[in-house]
């Protein structure tokens, strides 16, 4: 072959061969195999049990959803701010007082943080508290009963959201504002006039070291800036509590862009001690609120609903040395606090670092006086002053983190996509892994506490996309286990969950188990329309009221055939479950009531109000399959036209006369 | 004038005529991946409009202040197509004369073209890439976000890839062609004469 020919071939060869590398030049992925042996790590056989709760926000589902972990198995979904029709919450006349507000009723709430109590700094198992984001509330609900046992809401305050956060002795239960508004006595403002008239809370919930009753004991008034995540200080750091701050800038419209423009917006310092110091010296003032404050009486077993007046504040620009500001860069979001109480990570949603503060530093330069000026005469210390170091090149987006016990920290990276773990004392980068997909927050067993239980890290995402069965337009949301026992974190297991997981936390399963309640004692019942024993149920009518004393046994009520109710009577089932067992629940429902069902534990009372709205024959029947009879459990009740002269008649088991 | 070769002149013919579908089919792609886009995101760059997901990149782009990627910003959609029929007819008078000088006038004009889309498809890339809002939500000091010219590069977290589609291909790889065959009918052919 001539040679200029081979040439020119070989040269056209040459450029076809530079573009083929280029196109396959193509970055790799990072692998997302699992391991081999996840499956064996994550499966609990039949019959056996988890090793972890895991607690997840449903987000704007209002609730709690609880997993076993590792299996990721869902075991309940537990009504808090939102009435659950499945287990009658917020439909039974004992827990409709659970969701009043000074808004009136509110059956419905977006929950974010959920945060298992604390004694001496790690989880006791006794209850789980959760933010509500949207009307301002903090419930408490029992581990031992998995009922929602308080629901308190907080005046002047718009968008709960840093919230609900414990100190180390759940001494208080911390919630502070996201969205800056008047305070509520001041009434409505020009919005234009946001800098001036716009104010943030943070609000100290105290709680009854034994029976967990939640009492607002003072709220401190800050500058208007959104206050976004919160974390109470540890061991050396017990006393405080640091809370992110973003829309510095003070922007009250487009904060997309408005409130993004700073490159340093805070972290805020709190001694609380201090301002508990400042409480008991009487500098406190009260403002006049208007809040619900609800719970739940075991004795009587009822909601009790009440109005609260008042409001002790602080204000922390007359009263020094309660509040400090410390940049941090980029609109923080997560600002979570080692095992040792020592260093604070804080992640700005659009930093390039994630900056490691000192609580020793920061005392340091609260004693010397180490600030570059003040916010709303807050001092702000120098960002110097207050650094341990900063986690370079983490990744993109970084909002949370949480710990190992081992010196080790989990950065989760939203807009990348990943979990990085890193080194606390050096910040150096250890190890990465993608999540699937968006994450949020992140977890580890116990990972806010002095005593991790540094096994695990779950994912919880935003976007699942292609990782499930399509289910049109909305998909669900998930979490992800991974291994951290080794130096790689190792994909394990992906599973999707109730409403979207926000934070989540989790607990050894001993922990809980030990003081599981199994049923209510009926001797111990005080409901005032209890009825313990079969022979005393009756039907009494107080004009159109009617009051109907009901029981359910395996597998009867009693009683099963009532007449006398007329078309404009209200009527009341007190139905009382007089079962002594373990899960032998009874449910409660009648044809056309605008209601739910009622689901009654054993030794309990509960009560369905009816207003017919037909003259008829109404059939009413147990809802949960209770025995091999359970398809006999059922009973009628005769409405007859209002102005009608039948009588009040009841009976089981005979002929009514 | 030297007339060409009967064979090279329909070589130039299928050639020319191949690229009248580039028209009707995309010439250029800028594929963007990032983890929680596995399936990917394709902009498709045709003669005469833009194609692909040219919305959710527009959704996508505002959080770093790039400017909005509109059809009627760019007037080069007007004229492409005619620019393509032009390469398509001057293949078919290389073939219907049969002489060098043409073939000449028609590869020049190919490589003219060439040069000049890399040209503005760079300019615009760099335009896109540096003109940011100066109040985005995300602003990284340094960082600009100018897609390659061909092959892939990350920005942030989104992998960029560049590459000809179908109908560019349509038009480079005949453009090729007649290149080496005037190469061929200029230097080659002359030899084998002699």
């Amino acid at each position: 072959m001539n040679k200029k020919i081979f040439k020119s071939v070989l040269t056209i060869t040459g450029v076809i061969t530079i573009a083929y590398f280029m196109f396959g030049c193509k970055p790799k992925k990072v692998d997302s195999a699992i391991s081999g042996n996840a499956a064996e790590k994550v499966y609990v056989a039949p019959g056996k049990k988890d090793e972890l709760y895991l607690f997840t926000s449903g987000g704007f589902s209002g609730q709690i959803g609880v997993y076993g972990l590792p299996s990721g198995r869902l075991l309940k979904e537990m009504g808090v701010f939102s009435a659950d029709p499945q287990t009658g919450y917020g439909f039974s006349e004992e827990t409709k007082g659970m969701l009043n507000t000074s808004h009136g009723w509110v059956p419905w709430d977006d929950s974010h943080h959920p945060q298992l109590s604390k004694t001496d700094g790690n989880a006791d198992g006794r209850w789980i508290f959760i933010n509500a984001n949207n009307t301002p509330r903090i419930a408490r609900s029992s581990l031992s009963t998995f009922r929602t046992e308080e629901i308190i809401e907080l005046p002047n305050c718009g968008g709960n959201h840093a919230s609900p956060f414990l100190t180390q002795n759940t001494e208080y239960v911390v919630g502070a504002s996201r969205f800056s508004v008047p305070y509520d006595k001041d009434g409505e403002a020009p919005i234009a006039e946001y800098k001036d008239k716009f104010k943030g809370t943070v609000s100290f919930v105290k709680v009854d070291p034994k029976s967990g009753r939640m009492n607002l004991s003072f709220q401190l008034l800050v500058p208007g800036v959104d206050y976004d995540l919160s974390r109470a200080g540890k061991a050396k750091s017990h006393g405080w509590v640091f809370l992110s701050c973003y829309n510095t800038e003070k922007a009250h419209t487009l904060l997309e862009v408005g409130a993004s423009q700073r490159d340093k917006d805070f972290i805020m310092a709190v001694n609380w001690k201090k301002a508990e110091e400042y409480l008991s010296a009487g500098k406190a003032s009260t403002m006049p609120v208007k809040y619900a404050h609800n719970y739940w009486d075991e004795n009587t077993q009822n909601t009790i609903s009440e109005m609260v007046n008042t409001v002790n504040v602080l204000d922390v620009k007359d009263l020094p040395g309660i509040c400090y500001y410390i940049p941090c860069p980029k609109s923080p979001h997560g600002c979570d606090v080692d095992p040792t109480g020592e260093y604070i990570a804080a992640s700005g949603k659009l930093a390039a670092v994630v900056p490691v503060y000192s609580f020793s530093k920061i005392l340091k330069a609260i004693e010397s006086k180490d600030y570059e000026g003040n916010f709303d005469g807050i001092p702000v210390i120098k960002y110097e002053s207050a650094l341990k170091g900063e986690v370079e090149k983490p990744g993109l987006g970084p909002l949370h983190t949480e710990f190992d016990g081992k010196g080790n920290a989990y950065t989760s990276f939203f807009v990348s996509s990943e979990i990085v773990k890193w080194k606390v004392e050096t910040q150096e980068i250890l190890d990465r892994v993608p999540t699937y997909y968006s994450i949020g927050h992140l977890c580890v067993p116990e990972g806010d506490c002095i005593n991790p239980l540094g096994k695990y890290v779950i994912a919880l995402n935003k976007i699942t996309k292609d990782r499930y069965l399509p289910t049109g337009p909305e998909l669900t949301q998930s979490a992800q286990l991974y291994d951290i026992s080794g130096d790689k974190m190792k994909l394990l297991l992906d599973f999707p969950t109730v409403g979207e997981p926000h934070y989540a936390q989790a607990c050894a399963a001993e922990k809980i188990v030990k003081n599981e309640k199994r049923f209510y004692k009926l001797s111990e019942n005080n409901h005032k329309y209890v009825t313990k024993l079969e022979k005393d149920a009756k039907v009494v009518r107080e004009g159109i009221n009617i009051h109907i004393y009901m029981t359910s046994m395996r597998s009867h009520f009693v009683p099963d055939n009532i007449e006398g109710v007329k078309l404009g009577d209200v009527v009341y089932f007190h139905v009382t479950n007089l079962e002594q067992d373990w899960d032998v629940p009874h449910g409660f429902t009648i044809k056309g009531a605008s209601n739910a069902e009622l689901l009654i534990m054993p030794g309990e009372t509960q009560t369905y109000k009816w207003t017919p709205d037909r003259v008829g024959i109404f059939p009413f029947y147990c809802t949960d399959f209770c025995s091999a009879l359970h398809q006999e459990m059922q009973g009628y009740v005769r409405v007859s036209p209002s102005g009608s002269a039948t009588p009040i008649k009841f009976s089981t088991g005979e002929e009514t006369n | 004038m030297k007339s060409i070769h009967k064979f090279s002149a329909w070589v130039v013919l299928i050639c020319g005529l191949s690229m009248i579908p580039s028209n009707f089919l995309p010439v250029w792609q800028i594929q963007l991946e990032a983890p929680q886009y596995p399936e990917g995101l394709k902009l498709e760059i045709w003669s005469h409009k833009l194609g692909g997901d040219v919305d959710k990149i527009n959704g996508l782009n505002h959080y770093i202040g790039m400017g909005l990627i509109k059809e009627e910003y760019f007037s080069e959609f007007k004229y492409m197509p005619y620019m393509i029929y032009a390469m398509a007819a001057l293949s078919i008078l290389v073939f219907i004369i049969r002489k060098r000088l043409f073939l000449w006038i028609n590869s020049l004009y190919l490589i003219l073209c060439g040069v000049w889309g890399v040209y503005d498809f760079w300019q615009w890339e760099y335009e896109y890439g540096h003109n940011l809002d100066p109040h985005a939500a995300i602003k990284i000091p340094g960082m600009v976000y100018q897609p390659p010219l061909f092959g892939w590069k990350q920005l942030l977290n989104f992998l960029a890839g560049s590459f000809p589609d179908i109908g560019g291909l349509l038009i480079i790889v005949p453009a090729f062609i007649i290149v080496f065959v005037l190469f061929y009918e200029q230097y080659l052919r002359k030899e084998k004469i002699a």
